[in-house]
């Protein structure tokens, strides 16, 4: 093959507009939040791909509802570390002293017990829980939206991220502020008709039904809001892509 | 550019591939309709220990766990994968190549045509020095493009919660998610057996002449591109 100088020519200009449209698309992708906290590293590429084309394609999407009649008669927990002493005591009171703090990037950051959350409003839906493993089930969740949680603190104008912490040690997650004031994001206290059980997350997960089932965390007892995600942990979002885990878990 | 891309596509099947059997490992069975669980009865399960400890595999021992990087490759492989389609689709269509060399070329299209071509596999003739695809393996080819690939992305695609939030008939249509799941799988193995038998017809055809048509081109096979 021999290289004409035209070519080489074209095939230059196309490799310098190719570099800017790269930076310029950085840039844009940045300041309309497309970039995720965990974009770096080999798979960096792969992870930003996804989140910015389904943040582009699904951000106002409602989760699939199902209805009664499918909610798995079997629902599936996954095992859980024994209980601490000090959770089985708040079980033992029934979780009247559970208490939810949230903090951070909020006007009025405030303690809320499972009462508190209620008196906010208590709504409801029947969504399935995926499994990153390939298993799911469809469950009625009944809880307090997120959205109408961070409506009573207020949210500062920086806000972007929303950072949850379980009661179990070491276990905590985020999500963007899209996510976090979806219609659908519950923090949930019930399970087809009764409490939440503890096997199931109870007495308080946040459920994310947009995302597989690891970012709904259990036993959730603080949520602080973040301008940026890069001062917790190792600064990818969520202990998940230091094991390879997308932060962004809709797939 | 018929080159590059088939490259292209052979890296991120392969990464697809190997990460895709490592995820299975974490839950080797497989349901039909919209959920199934440890607890639910599976359509069939394929016979190997799992990964994690609440899966019954029949084992009593459980591998290591490498769905993490297994999880962020394949969904990586499957962006290169898309995008080398794209590129490729938008070539096939422009360029002709579609036309020229996958479509059977008119006074082919009967069955006639495809059974001589089976029959002269079945003699295991010695391959001639054919100047292009003939019509079983042009119709091979427009099935692993049109049909196979096409409907891998669509079923995986309906994996994704969030997918699925924005446009509900995509999982709908395919009975639920965990029939999406199981056909994906099934849509697997096809796509290794194609891969198999087209392995086996390259090493007939001679496996060193057939890789470097493919690679760096040249007149032997008469079809490849000058691109």
């Amino acid at each position: 093959m021999t290289i004409s100088r035209r070519k080489l020519i074209t095939t230059g200009l196309a490799a310098a507009a190719g570099a800017t449209g790269l930076g310029v698309a950085d840039r844009l992708a940045r300041s309309y939040g497309l970039i995720p906290p965990d974009s770096g590293g080999v798979f960096g590429p792969g992870e930003t791909l996804t989140y910015a084309a389904q943040r582009l394609l699904t951000r106002h999407s409602m989760a699939r509802e199902f209805s009664r009649s499918q909610i798995s008669p079997k629902p599936f927990p996954n095992a859980l570390a024994p209980p601490t002493d000090a959770f089985k005591l708040l079980q033992a009171g029934g979780f009247r002293d559970w208490q939810l703090v949230v903090d951070g990037l909020v006007e009025r950051p405030t303690v809320f017990s499972l009462a508190d959350l209620r008196s906010i409003g208590v709504r409801s839906q029947i969504t399935e829980v995926v499994c990153e493993e390939g298993w799911s089930y469809v469950a009625e969740w009944i809880g307090t939206p997120l959205s109408a949680v961070l409506r009573e603190t207020g949210l500062k104008p920086e806000a972007r991220f929303a950072m949850y912490r379980s009661y179990e040690r070491g276990w905590w997650d985020s999500i963007d502020l899209g996510d976090a004031q979806h219609p659908q994001t519950f923090l949930t206290m019930g399970m087809n008709d009764g409490d939440l059980p503890v096997p199931f997350g109870g007495p308080l997960r946040l459920r994310v039904p947009r995302q597989l089932g690891y970012k709904s965390v259990k036993f959730v007892n603080h949520i602080t809001v973040a301008d940026s995600m890069k001062k917790f942990g190792s600064g990818q979002g969520s202990p998940g892509p230091d094991y390879g885990y997308s932060w962004y878990a809709g797939i | 550019m018929v080159r590059v891309t088939h490259w292209l596509t052979f890296v991120a099947f392969a990464a697809l591939l190997v990460t895709g059997i490592e995820l299975i490992i974490s839950h080797p069975r497989f349901y039909w309709g919209e959920t199934g669980n440890s607890g639910t009865t599976p359509l069939f399960r394929i016979p190997i220990p799992s990964s994690r400890d609440t899966v019954p595999s029949g084992y009593n021992y459980v591998l290591p766990d490498q769905n993490g990087w297994s999880r962020s490759m394949h969904f990586e492989a499957a962006w290169i994968l898309v995008i080398t389609a794209l590129v490729y689709g938008i070539y096939g269509v422009t360029s002709g190549h579609f036309k020229r060399n996958l479509f059977p070329v008119s006074g082919q299209r009967s069955w006639q045509a495809y059974w001589a071509v089976m029959r002269k596999y079945l003699r295991r003739a010695p391959p001639g020095d054919e100047q292009s695809y003939n019509p079983l393996q042009r119709l091979a080819y427009l099935a692993v493009i049109f049909i196979l690939f096409p409907m891998m992305i669509w079923t995986g695609l309906a994996l994704s919660p969030s997918f699925n939030a924005a446009m509900p008939w995509f999982v709908g249509v395919l009975g639920g998610r965990q029939s999406a799941r199981t056909l994906h799988f099934f849509f697997t193995i096809l796509l290794v057996i194609f891969f198999v038998v087209h392995v086996t017809m390259v090493a007939m055809g001679g496996f060193w002449r057939r890789m470097r048509a493919m690679t760096i081109g040249g007149a032997s096979a008469g079809e490849e591109e000058s691109a």
